[in-house]
């Protein structure tokens, strides 16, 4: 009896394509992608949806989106989002970013897009390393970490202090929303997600640059099984890039 | 094509009125002379034909900019000079990966380096060798006037469309900074949108699309270089260039651009002192115009190419006629300016084939 | 009155969703599927103390795991 009363209360978004990934076991972009696909849909523009994807791990999310995209080069994502945008202004445009692609080479790129308050959302994963090209030392590396790069773990003297670019975006102009959410549990991406829900939106109210950060898992690169780098956000990363709203235009101004 | 009125401007002018006329409604720029004129211009002309002007934060994301619009199929166009173009050159290897349209304007000015703010043709192997990494190459127009920079631009538009590929407009500081008259004209039945078939707009109703240049499945990436090779091989079939008095000239005078215009003097110049010598001047210089300058050769001309540069074109000259001839080079160093006088000699000298 | 099922062949075994389960009833079966992960599953002796909740799918990073409900009946339904 019950059985034909039963409701599938959790399914797949129809943005996202129902086809295996290639992401390691435990790898964050996975769910950042599914809570992509969730709001594109939410938001009802997921069919006027351009993707500009970039050169990391997550360069093919067009595989995985049922939307149009273009692929840009290393850092670049941000200005080619920018062309779309002059050229697609009726159309959702988004970038979806590594750390090491926005933070690293693509760091004037994203500042002068924020800066502009070009209409368009970013979607940011920092994973504290670059992950696709075998686990280097990104800006974003936490101070002791050790990667292949940094193999002795980073060093302040030498290497500088890892960049938090929230904050950094959050002081510019043009930026309507700036926050950094995590995916490490469910309270995390549930607030995650209502940080996208709100970068999108600036978009589609015309606000201005949306902006959500995302603390992401690399177990492949961190050497830990999942389970351990999903606590590695909590325990050391979180302290380090504080979770929360750091501008919100809305709301007129930081948390 | 109606015609309308003669104006005074000058070719970075003439440039960014070509591309209004073409219907470019995207535009991004970054400041550097001697081509600020074009930004200055779209900044205040594209709002009012309803497009847009970006000043980018570089000319790598002004490129990359143009990257984005051009995969919307809206007719889009950069421009620069010789540093700014190297900068271009990671997001023009994209677009050709890619096949993207768009057009990339270049004022050459003296390099290595730095260089100087003067005209020059250092960029010419940059602009025919694909400029980037990977190998690919552009359609390459080279104006010698104000109203070819007019008319060239409007052409490099359509090419951009036809072979879905980036086009390089490629003057120097002398055309962009030049006042002359020219008689702008707008082309009939152009849209400011291509490709309809693959243009990015948003899968509404249709399969989504994809425009990238990354190929990693067995065989896509030597699939796709194969497919590009026969679009270049197609490209040939509009190689130009202009002829000049070369009909009974014992001596033919290869030079573009700018130059070209210049080497045209002191052509007119020595013909009125009887002497045998003639131009050929390439308009493409990539498709480089092969054909007519093999078939010059086979009639037994000599040859003597001048450069505002070390020798980069007398390259593709003697591949041209390899078969039959070899050509003389001059080279005007870039930070010199040159004027017809100095083409004299070095002309008489190859005529008389010393 | 509710219960999840595990696409076993896009499981990774990352087993994010046994931290997140609030009951504890998801392990690591035995089972390899055919790219030689060891899949997630709920034992069908557990499967009961399931509450919809949701938030193992939530966390899969493989959107592996579908979750069902049903409503439970008012009284004087029957
Ligand atoms: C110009 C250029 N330099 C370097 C690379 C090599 N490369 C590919 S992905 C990548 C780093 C990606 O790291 P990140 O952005 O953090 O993404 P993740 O893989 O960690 O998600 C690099 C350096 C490249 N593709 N292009
Ligand atoms: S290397 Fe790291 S970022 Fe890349 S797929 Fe694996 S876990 Fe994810
Ligand atoms: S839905 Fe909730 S209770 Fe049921 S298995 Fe998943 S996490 Fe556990
Ligand atoms: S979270 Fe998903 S992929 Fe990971 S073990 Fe659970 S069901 Fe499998
Ligand atoms: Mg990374």
């Amino acid at each position: 009896m019950s059985e034909m009363n039963e409701k599938l209360v959790f399914d797949r978004p129809k943005a996202v394509i129902d086809r295996p990934t290639h992401y390691c076991p435990g790898c964050h972009h996975g769910v950042a992608h599914r809570l992509v696909g969730e709001l594109l849909e939410e938001l009802g523009v997921f069919e006027d949806t351009i993707l500009v994807s970039s050169i990391g791990c997550s360069v093919f999310l067009y595989n995985y989106l049922n939307v149009d995209a273009v692929e840009a080069p290393h850092g670049r994502a941000p200005a080619v989002a920018t062309g779309v945008k002059a050229a697609r202004k009726d159309n959702f445009v988004f970038a979806y970013q590594g750390d090491g692609d926005l933070a690293s080479i693509g760091m004037a790129e994203i500042l002068h897009a924020a800066n502009r308050g070009e209409k368009i959302s970013v979607v940011f994963v920092n994973n504290t390393v670059y992950g696709m090209t075998g686990g280097q030392m990104a800006p974003t590396t936490l101070i002791g970490q050790r990667t292949t790069t940094c193999p002795s773990g980073r060093c302040l003297e030498h290497e500088g202090a890892p960049i938090r670019m929230t904050e950094i975006i959050a002081g510019l102009g043009g930026t309507a929303f700036a926050a950094r959410g995590s995916l490490d549990n469910v309270k995390n991406i549930r607030q995650a997600k209502k940080y996208m829900r709100k970068a999108f939106e600036c978009q589609t109210q015309n606000k201005g640059f949306g902006f959500v950060e995302l603390l992401s898992a690399c177990p492949t690169n961190w050497k830990m099984t999942p389970v351990q780098a999903n606590e590695r956000i909590q325990t050391e990363m979180i302290p380090y890039f504080p979770l929360g709203v750091y501008k919100d235009t809305d709301e007129g101004g930081a948390c | 094509m109606s015609k309308t009125v003669r104006i005074f401007v000058k070719g970075n002018e003439a440039v960014s009125r070509g591309a209004l006329a073409a219907k470019c409604r995207c535009f991004f720029g970054y400041p550097i002379t001697p081509q600020n004129e074009i930004p200055e211009f779209m900044s205040s002309e594209m709002p009012k034909a309803g497009g847009e002007f970006v000043q980018a934060e570089s000319e790598v994301a002004a490129a990359n900019m143009l990257l984005g619009a051009g995969a919307c199929g809206v007719r889009a166009m950069t421009s620069s000079s010789s540093p700014g173009v190297s900068l271009k050159q990671e997001a023009i290897s994209y677009m050709a990966g890619s096949e993207i349209p768009a057009v990339i304007v270049n004022m050459n000015r003296g390099g290595p380096g730095l260089g100087d703010i003067g005209p020059a043709q250092g960029d010419y192997y940059q602009s025919t060798r694909g400029g980037g990494h990977g190998d690919y190459r552009l359609l390459v127009l080279a104006p010698s006037t104000g109203q070819e920079a007019y008319d060239m631009t409007i052409q490099a538009f359509d090419l951009a469309f036809k072979y879905r590929n980036p086009v390089m407009v490629l003057g120097d500081a002398i055309l962009g900074q030049m006042k002359e008259p020219i008689t702008p004209w707008i082309p009939e039945n152009i849209e400011s949108e291509g490709g309809e078939d693959w243009r990015l707009d948003g899968a509404n109703g249709r399969e989504k699309r994809l425009i990238k240049s990354l190929f990693l499945e067995e065989g896509a990436l030597a699939g796709q270089n194969q497919k590009l090779q026969a679009k270049y091989d197609a490209m040939k079939e509009m190689a130009d260039a202009e002829l000049f008095d070369t009909e009974d000239a014992e001596l033919v005078v290869c030079a573009y651009g700018s130059i070209g215009r210049i080497a045209k003097s002191a052509v007119r110049k020595l013909r009125k002192e009887g002497k045998k010598v003639g131009l050929f001047r390439p308009k493409t210089l990539y498709p480089f115009p092969e054909k007519p300058l093999l078939k010059l050769a086979k009639e037994g001309k000599r040859f003597l190419t001048v450069e505002h540069n070390l020798g980069q074109m007398v390259d593709d000259v003697r591949l041209a006629i390899r078969t039959v001839a070899d050509s003389d080079f001059f080279p005007i160093y870039p930070g010199n300016l040159p004027t017809p006088d100095d083409f004299e000699e070095p002309i008489l000298k190859s005529l008389e084939g010393k | 009155m509710s219960r999840i099922a595990v696409q076993e062949d896009r499981c990774k075994g990352c087993m994010l969703c046994s931290t997140v389960c609030p009951v504890q009833i998801i392990v690591q079966s035995e089972r390899f599927n055919q790219s030689g992960y060891k899949v997630a599953e709920v034992p069908a002796e557990d499967m009961e103390k399931c509450t919809g909740c949701t938030s193992c799918a939530l966390i899969c990073p493989d959107l592996a795991i579908r979750v069902y409900r049903t409503p439970k009946k008012k009284k004087g339904d029957e």
